[in-house]
C-alpha cells in the first residue's frame, strides 16, 4: 500500500479519495450528496472511490432511511485517520526534504 | 531536479488537502459588503428610533397624573417594533444579497454543508435571545431589551466562527463586551445599540474586505 521509498500512501494518490477523507477528517458524518456537493464530481465516480476506500476499512458506511428516501453517510475510521496523518506527515517530510 | 519537482508536487498536495479540509469545515462565501451594509441599516435604524423618542418625549401629553398617557405609550411601542422588523428585514435582505453572490463567484452553492451548520450554530443562540427578549416584553420590561440583543447577538457569532472566518469571533467578543458594559448604563441602550450593531459591524465589514476581497 505504502511506497517504500516516499512513504505516501498510494490509495490516495487519487485526488477524489483524499478529498473525501479530508472532508470527513474534519466533519463527523457526511452523506453521500454532501460529498458530492464538496467534491464537485459525478455520482458514479464517487461511489468507486467510495467503495474502495470502504474496501480498505479507512471509512465507515451507514445505511439509513430519511422518511422514504435512502440516506447513506459516511465516517472515517481509526485506520483510515491514521492512513491519512501518515500521509501527510510523509508530505511534509518530502517538502523538509528528511527522509 | 527530480526531488525538486516532487517537493513542490508535494507542497502543492498539501495545500490542495488544507484547502479541501477547510471547504469541508468552513461557509468562507461571507463578504464583508455584508458587514457595512448590516450596520449601515442599524445606524439609519438607530438614527430613526433615536428621532422617534424625541419626538414622543418633547410633544407627548401629559396625564394628569405626570405620567405619558396609554395609548401614545402604545403606539410608540408599535413604532419601535416595526422599526426593528423594517431594520432587520432590509439587514438580512441585503446580507443575504452579498453573500449569494459572493457564493455564485466561488462556484460554491449557497445552500451546502458549511453553510447549513453555520446557520444552527448561528441560530440556536440568536433564537434563544430573541424568545428571551419577547418574553422580557411580555412583562414590559423594556430596559435590557439592547444589552440582551448584543449579549445574546454576540454569542451567536461566537459560537458560529467556527463554522466560517474565525475573524467573525473579534465581532462576536465586540458585541458581548459592549452588551455587558451596557448593564452598566441602562437608558443609554440606544447608543450601545448603535455602536454594537451599526459601528461594530461597519468596521468589521471593511477589515474583512480589506483582507480577504481587495483585490
Amino acid at each position: 500500500m505504502k511506497n517504500p521509498i516516499t512513504g505516501l500512501n498510494k490509495i490516495f494518490e487519487s485526488r477524489i479519495r483524499l478529498g473525501v477523507m479530508s472532508v470527513l477528517m474534519v466533519n463527523e458524518e457526511v452523506n453521500f450528496n454532501d460529498l458530492k456537493q464538496m467534491l464537485e464530481v459525478t455520482d458514479g465516480n464517487l461511489a468507486t472511490h467510495l467503495v474502495n476506500l470502504e474496501e480498505n476499512g479507512f471509512i465507515k458506511v451507514h445505511k439509513g432511511f430519511k422518511g422514504k428516501k435512502t440516506n447513506t453517510t459516511y465516517t472515517i475510521t481509526k485506520t483510515g485517520e491514521k492512513a491519512f496523518t501518515d500521509h501527510i506527515t510523509a508530505l511534509e517530510s518530502m517538502i523538509k526534504g528528511v527522509r | 531536479m527530480i526531488e525538486q519537482n516532487q517537493q513542490s508536487a508535494s507542497l502543492q498536495e498539501l495545500r490542495d488537502i488544507k484547502r479541501m479540509m477547510e471547504r469541508g469545515r468552513r461557509f468562507m462565501s461571507l463578504s464583508g459588503w455584508r458587514g457595512v451594509a448590516a450596520g449601515v441599516c442599524g445606524l439609519i435604524g438607530a438614527w430613526i428610533a433615536n428621532g422617534i423618542l424625541n419626538h414622543y418625549y418633547v410633544y407627548g401629553s401629559w396625564g394628569t397624573n405626570g405620567y405619558f398617557s396609554k395609548p401614545e405609550f402604545h403606539q410608540l411601542k408599535f413604532k419601535l417594533l416595526v422599526l426593528a422588523v423594517i431594520v432587520f428585514i432590509a439587514a438580512f435582505t441585503l446580507s443575504f444579497l452579498f453573500t449569494w453572490q459572493k457564493a455564485r463567484k466561488q462556484h460554491i452553492p449557497l445552500w451546502n454543508m458549511t453553510s447549513r451548520k453555520l446557520f444552527w450554530n448561528m441560530i440556536i443562540p440568536l433564537g434563544t435571545g430573541a424568545l428571551f427578549i419577547i418574553a422580557m416584553l411580555r412583562y414590559n420590561d423594556w430596559s435590557y431589551v439592547a444589552p440582551a440583543s448584543l449579549v445574546f447577538y454576540g454569542l451567536a457569532l461566537v459560537n458560529a466562527s467556527k463554522y466560517t472566518f474565525t475573524d467573525v469571533k473579534y465581532l462576536g467578543y465586540g458585541q458581548i463586551i459592549l452588551g455587558l458594559v451596557n448593564m452598566l448604563y441602562i437608558g443609554k441602550g440606544l447608543y450601545f445599540w448603535a455602536a454594537g450593531f451599526g459601528v461594530l459591524h461597519i468596521i468589521y465589514g471593511a477589515i474583512m474586505w480589506w483582507k480577504y476581497e481587495r483585490n
